[in-house]
């Protein structure tokens, strides 16, 4: 369905688009403002960068945050790919209602739900087996893979849906086993799919603080909870500086995945119709 | 019987057991394929509703963890289950709960009619645009989506202060003298939430519109249907799927938000989320948050099922 669009749609898309972005792009353009009130201009400056370079706390929490979202993002995709993998192609099973109600619901769950209930479990597993003894970098992490899981699912799910079957039916009746299929034929043509999940899970785990604060225990400050402690009282340059660091790092993982994606999809499209061209 | 012919039946024989033995196999691989994703979910998601929903109908103890353990419930004398009811009680009790719920709900539902209203054309107009303006359009929707939503609320922060960047421009303007109190309100938590959840309404508007069938419009327009008339009755109808998953993953979550009310509402917004983190950080009354988070969570549950429902739906159609 491509027909022109109207002016009305267009003057939408614009506004809709200027209302996305031009909140952020102010964000960026006031951290390298000179003066200490964040609204009022003082003169372009760096000094609030050099002032978040120089705090060990931004580096601690940045620490904690890059490794806990590394460790969630490869443990979440591989859940992830084996929740899409067997809600897509293993039909029917039992317990599949609950399966897929359970990868739906951390999608939708509000967060402090999913928070106050992993943290009271968290403290109930304690008194009954006495793990895990300190909240902090585990419990956050075991959260975080809960929640971004659903997410991988989400889009290895669509992936294996668009792939279709017939070349793993192919290769079955030439006589590869299913291990072989799966390493030779499902993995390679879902590893795009792997990326962008484990791209997104990781940026969902840098961007939590809801589920992190309830989870978290003393010492613990990961850079969301550091950056929310701060803001509560206002606006601070030094904030702005970080922000601007992190839509610039995150808006680089994406393109990377967005990137991958589409050659995917362009290769795809070349071989399809090579295909087509070799059946005629 | 010939032994050529004989010899055939054997292989035919022995590939149906190797067959056999592979489905076997596969099976097997099936089983744990499936165990581990779900095994996980299983014990860090469900299990701790469970506990929840205990806890919420324990009292409070003085002691490390602030609640009573299992085992006085398990006991369930008839003292004990009059105690515990006393945190539903003390919820429905206080009409500052009762009021704070309410006032999540409107919120929330404010919040998702504007998403809609804002989000529908863009879809629509996403849909229309061609095959590689498309995708641009699509990449500049879902990068706000990845980016930190902290981040995205305390932009508005700068934007809605009384010496942000609104108030300066009015004041620049002569529009007003004296900046006007945009933050900490309950209009700034609008456009809070219609901001940060936006691409959650787009995204799903924009995959049913994508799937309809454009020949219907040029139908009608053959047979004389003005733009508007088509639009209200096929276009609208037939996007109604699309219309129901965006407004579900808006009004969901953001009926729960917490950072949004706490940052730009200020202490003048109450919303259950906030109330719930209160209850637990302030207070330190886990049982009452508890009773607090299965209450909501009854409220959402319909919902979610809808939601569910519609996703399956779609997953079959596909």
């Amino acid at each position: 369905m491509h027909n022109e669009r109207s002016g009305f749609l267009t003057f939408m898309l614009t506004v809709g688009l200027a209302f996305l972005y031009i909140p952020m792009v102010l964000l960026v353009i006031y951290s390298f403002n000179y003066s200490k009130l964040v609204p009022v201009w003082g003169g372009w400056s760096t000094r609030w960068y050099k002032v978040l370079f120089e705090s060990p706390e931004v580096w601690e929490a940045v620490r904690l945050s890059l490794q806990i979202a590394f460790i969630n993002a490869t443990f979440a995709t591989m859940l992830g790919a084996l929740a899409g993998l067997a809600m897509v192609r293993f039909g029917k099973f039992r317990g599949r209602t609950l399966f897929g109600g359970m990868l739906v619901a951390p999608l939708v769950m509000p967060e402090v739900i999913t928070g106050l209930s992993l943290l009271i479990f968290f403290i109930s597993l304690k008194e009954l087996i006495g793990w895990p003894l300190e909240r902090g970098f585990t419990t956050i992490t075991i959260a975080h893979i809960t929640f971004s899981l659903a997410y991988v699912a989400v889009i290895v799910q669509a992936r294996l849906t668009g792939m279709g079957v017939s070349l793993e039916e192919a290769a079955a009746d030439l006589g590869a086993k299913p291990f072989k299929v799966i390493s030779s034929i499902t993995l390679p043509r879902l590893a795009p799919g792997l990326l962008s999940g484990w791209l997104l899970a990781f940026c969902l785990s840098l961007d939590d603080l809801v589920i992190a604060s309830f989870v978290t225990g003393p010492g613990s400050t990961t850079l969301p909870i550091l950056i929310f402690s701060r803001i509560r009282l206002g606006l601070r340059p030094d904030i702005n500086a970080l922000a601007t660091i992190i839509i610039i790092f995150v808006a680089i993982l994406v393109a990377i995945a967005a990137y991958i994606m589409l050659r995917q999809q362009r290769r795809e499209l070349i071989d399809q119709q090579m295909a087509a061209r070799g059946d005629v | 019987m010939s032994p050529i012919k004989k010899e055939k039946i054997q292989t035919k024989d022995f590939r149906y057991y190797v067959t056999l033995c592979l489905d076997k196999l596969q099976s097997k691989w099936k089983t744990i394929i499936i165990f581990i994703p779900f095994a996980w979910l299983l014990l860090f998601f469900l299990t701790p509703f469970f506990i929840v929903a205990k806890i919420s109908l324990a009292e409070l103890v003085i002691t490390s963890p602030p609640f009573s353990k299992m085992i006085d419930w398990v006991d369930g004398s008839v003292i004990t289950i009059r105690l515990v009811f006393d945190n539903f009680i003390y919820i429905f009790d206080d009409p500052l709960y009762a009021r704070t719920y309410l006032n999540s709900v409107k919120i929330a539902l404010i919040s998702t009619f504007l998403a809609l209203l804002i989000g529908y054309p863009i879809a629509y107009a996403i849909v229309r645009s061609k095959p590689v303006t498309k995708q641009l359009l699509l990449f500049a929707i879902i990068l706000p989506f990845w980016t930190s939503f902290l981040l995205r609320v305390y932009a508005w922060m700068g934007l809605l202060a009384d010496q942000g960047t609104i108030n300066n421009i009015l004041i620049y303007l002569g529009v007003t003298d004296t900046p006007i109190r945009l933050l900490y309100t309950e209009f700034a938590v609008y456009i809070g939430i219609v901001y940060t959840y936006l691409p959650f309404m787009i995204l799903p508007l924009y995959a049913n519109m994508e799937k309809l069938d454009g020949s219907l419009n040029e139908a009608a327009a053959d047979l004389g249907s003005g733009p508007i008339n088509t639009f209200f009755r096929i276009t609208l109808p037939l996007s109604l799927p699309g219309i129901i998953a965006g407004s579900l993953l808006v009004f969901i979550p953001a009926t729960g938000e917490y950072v949004i009310p706490d940052l730009l509402g200020g202490g003048n917004v109450q919303m259950i989320g906030r109330q719930l983190y209160n209850e637990f950080a302030r207070n330190i009354d886990w049982p009452v948050a508890s009773a607090v988070a299965i209450v909501l969570l009854l409220l959402l549950v319909l919902p979610m099922a809808i939601y569910q429902h519609y996703q399956a739906k779609a997953a079959e159609v596909k």
